[in-house]
């Protein structure tokens, strides 16, 4: 069984450990995190354990257990890209958000289900009468013990995902029912064995118990709470300290010693100071997980224009100046507009470059996309270009025809040249 | 596509932040007050834009937080101030909201160019409904900087392309009805001289393309200064109060 071959995966995989899984998860996520753990589809960990249910209910304490012992994490199966704290998608407008889950609608079912398996297997099982008595109190335990943990799941991925604000009540509700099924179970219990008579006595007794523990052990536990979010807070203070100590380390650093290397060097400072600045003012500015990595590959427009504008800026030591209005995300057809629009800039700074900065201008209107570059170079006329320089005609012109858009080239009349290319976008909007 | 001659094109005067080749001109004089934290920053315009005899410009004053900055453009009264977003005691808004009187000064009023190293939405937005009169970035040459100078003395506006995208942007097509349809909504043909400043065009560049005089350029420009300053749509007040700088 655990044998099993994982999922094969494009990139080494760190050793895993058992997680339960936070996404997709119907109760504990127990089920999940085994699957991905083990390397088998979700469904047969799920029927096994149902299978154990029938075996006097021993499958509901193994969930129990591995819910109680096993840490809530990510992943689970579906491990097709790298688990990620937080799923985001991209909304019609290019902003990345993150997607708060649906409601819990796996829950429900899960729980009917649970409750058909627990009718049937009520049904099946031969116990005596008594211990069959108390059967239904120990149902109740367990969903009002389930309610509470799985609670406690919540509260503890909220702090990992920004979960559109849940209104409190719930959250409230969910645990007071909870622990009223408990109560309701216990009592039951007690009221089975026959000591509903004490039932008064004990529960009076059990809350002076309760009681009693809060005062001597409440201030304790309040100031370990507030001791672990303070340590919390400087460990995450301190990571980001390290953070920035790091990458002014590596790069700002390297660049500065680069810069007096090449002093006389005037265009090599410019390229190396220009670089620097865009990779500090992305890393300084820019939200969290928005094309910080260099690896990952542009979704948007506005990112697609930029990271081109600046791998031009690097090539040919010519500083473009990039504006962006609206933004859509990525299809074939941009995609095509992009790579003309780069060599546009490419033409920009190596023919014009000289007249000072290339200025790239991107805006979305509705399902137009509107590129333009623009220099300040000595100008140039298509006709007097040899027909054996495919450049424009081709990879910029052609192109975009190809693709279904227009491209226009027109010299500016106080110098330089200008490129206007436009695309509308591909019919499904997303 | 026309030919373009070797007669008109004029590489040189390239100019990344908008304004029209208006410069000092002879005779011209500007005072002017720099408010900045960085004092090598300070230094470097004083060394660029300060030869008077060049340029026109005469440095008054300098400043290098807000409670000095009032103090030293309340006494100096100067035509023109550079001022700097962030700055200690409460960045460049501060000087702004407690200089207020000054700029609405009927006989003499004192004006604001911003400069900053930020090219963030919040800052640039935030200052223009401080009032600043235009927004450079600090790359700016020398000459640009002079030219935007003598424009904000004028009381025009000056729009770097970074500018003119951020408030495109703000002024987008929402289905939000605009609350007060003069100031929520840009007309076509300041969209068109937005655009074309977005796209890195002179004013006089524009006056070209769309068939009308720089001056009615600049005063489009205006226009869409005082609805940046004075609307109330949401995108802006957002960028505006993202680092409480209003």
């Amino acid at each position: 069984m655990s044998e099993a071959a994982a999922a094969p995966l494009a990139e080494p995989r760190p050793p895993r450990k058992l997680y339960r899984s936070s996404d997709g998860r119907w109760l504990g996520g127990v089920a999940r995190g085994l699957a991905g753990h083990l390397g088998l589809p979700v469904i047969w960990v799920r029927l096994v354990f149902v299978g154990l249910f029938m075996a006097d209910g021993l499958g509901a304490l193994l969930y129990a257990a591995f819910w109680f012992f096993v840490p809530l994490g990510v992943g689970g199966v579906e491990a097709q890209k790298p688990p990620s704290l937080v799923s985001s998608e991209t909304s019609p407008d290019g902003r990345r958000r993150l997607v708060a889950r649906r409601p819990d609608k796996g829950q429900m079912v899960a729980l009917l289900l649970m409750v058909v398996v627990a009718m049937v297997f009520v049904g099946n099982v031969n116990l005596s009468g008594a211990a069959r008595a108390y059967l239904w109190p120990t149902v109740l335990v367990g969903a009002g013990v389930a309610l509470v943990w799985r609670q406690a799941d919540n509260a503890r991925r909220a702090r990992w995902v920004e979960v559109g604000r849940r209104r409190r009540t719930v959250t409230l509700l969910r645990s007071v029912g909870g622990v009223l099924l408990v109560t309701a179970g216990v009592s039951g219990i007690f009221v089975l064995q026959g000591s509903a008579a004490h039932l008064g006595s004990v529960l009076q007794a059990a809350l002076a118990v309760l009681v009693g523990i809060t005062l001597l052990a409440g201030p304790y536990l309040v100031r370990m709470t507030q001791d672990l979010s303070e340590e919390r807070l400087m460990r995450i203070r301190a990571q980001e300290r390290a953070e920035v100590a790091a990458h002014v380390h590596d790069s700002v650093l390297h660049t500065l010693t680069l810069i007096q290397r090449n002093a006389e060097n005037a265009n090599e400072v410019r390229r190396l100071a220009r670089a620097q600045e865009r990779d500090l003012r992305t890393w300084l500015y820019k939200p969290e997980g928005t094309g910080k990595d260099e690896a990952d590959e542009p979704t948007t427009l506005a990112d697609a224009v930029r990271r081109n504008a600046a791998e031009v800026e690097d090539k040919h030591g010519v500083p473009i100046e990039v504006v962006v209005v609206g933004d859509c995300p990525l299809d074939e057809r941009i995609a095509a507009q992009m790579q003309a629009a780069r060599e546009a800039m490419v033409n920009a700074a190596k023919y014009g470059g000289e007249g000072g900065a290339v200025q790239v201008y991107a805006e979305v209107e509705g399902k137009t996309v509107f590129v333009s570059v623009r220099d300040r170079g000595p100008g140039f006329d298509l006709d007097s270009i040899p027909a054996d320089r495919m450049g424009v005609r081709e990879s910029i012109i052609g192109r975009m025809e190809r693709n279904g858009g227009t491209a226009r080239l027109r010299a500016v009349p106080d110098g330089g040249t200008e490129v206007e290319l436009e695309m509308e976008r591909a019919e499904k909007t997303s | 596509m026309s030919d373009p001659t070797e007669a008109n094109s004029t590489a040189g005067s390239a100019e990344a932040a908008g304004p029209a080749e208006s410069g000092g001109g002879p005779g011209r004089r500007v005072r002017v007050v720099l408010v900045d934290d960085h004092r090598m920053f300070r230094t470097g315009v004083q060394a660029e834009i300060g030869q008077t005899e060049q340029t026109g410009v005469e440095v008054v004053g300098e400043a290098a937080d807000v409670d000095q900055a009032v103090t030293v453009i309340t006494a100096t009264r100067p035509e023109v101030v550079l001022l700097d977003v962030h700055l200690p005691g409460g960045g460049g808004v501060e000087v702004l909201r407690r200089c207020a009187p000054l700029m609405a000064d009927a006989e003499q009023p004192v004006r604001f160019l911003a400069l900053s190293v930020s090219d963030a939405a919040e800052d640039v937005i935030g200052v223009i409904r401080g009032g600043a009169r235009g927004y450079v970035t600090k790359t700016i040459t020398g000459t640009d900087l002079v030219d935007s100078v003598f424009r904000v003395q004028e009381g025009d506006a000056v729009f770097s392309p970074r500018l003119a995208g951020f408030v495109l942007d703000a002024f987008a097509s929402t289905d939000a009805p605009p609350v007060d349809e003069d100031l929520d909504r840009l007309t076509q043909r300041e969209r068109e001289v937005l655009r074309l400043i977005a796209r890195g065009y002179a004013y006089k560049e524009i006056a070209k393309q769309l068939f009308i005089s720089v001056k009615t350029v600049e005063s489009h420009v205006s226009a869409v200064l005082r609805k940046l300053q004075l609307s109330n749509r949401h995108e802006l007040t957002r960028w505006a109060t993202a680092r409480r700088l209003v």
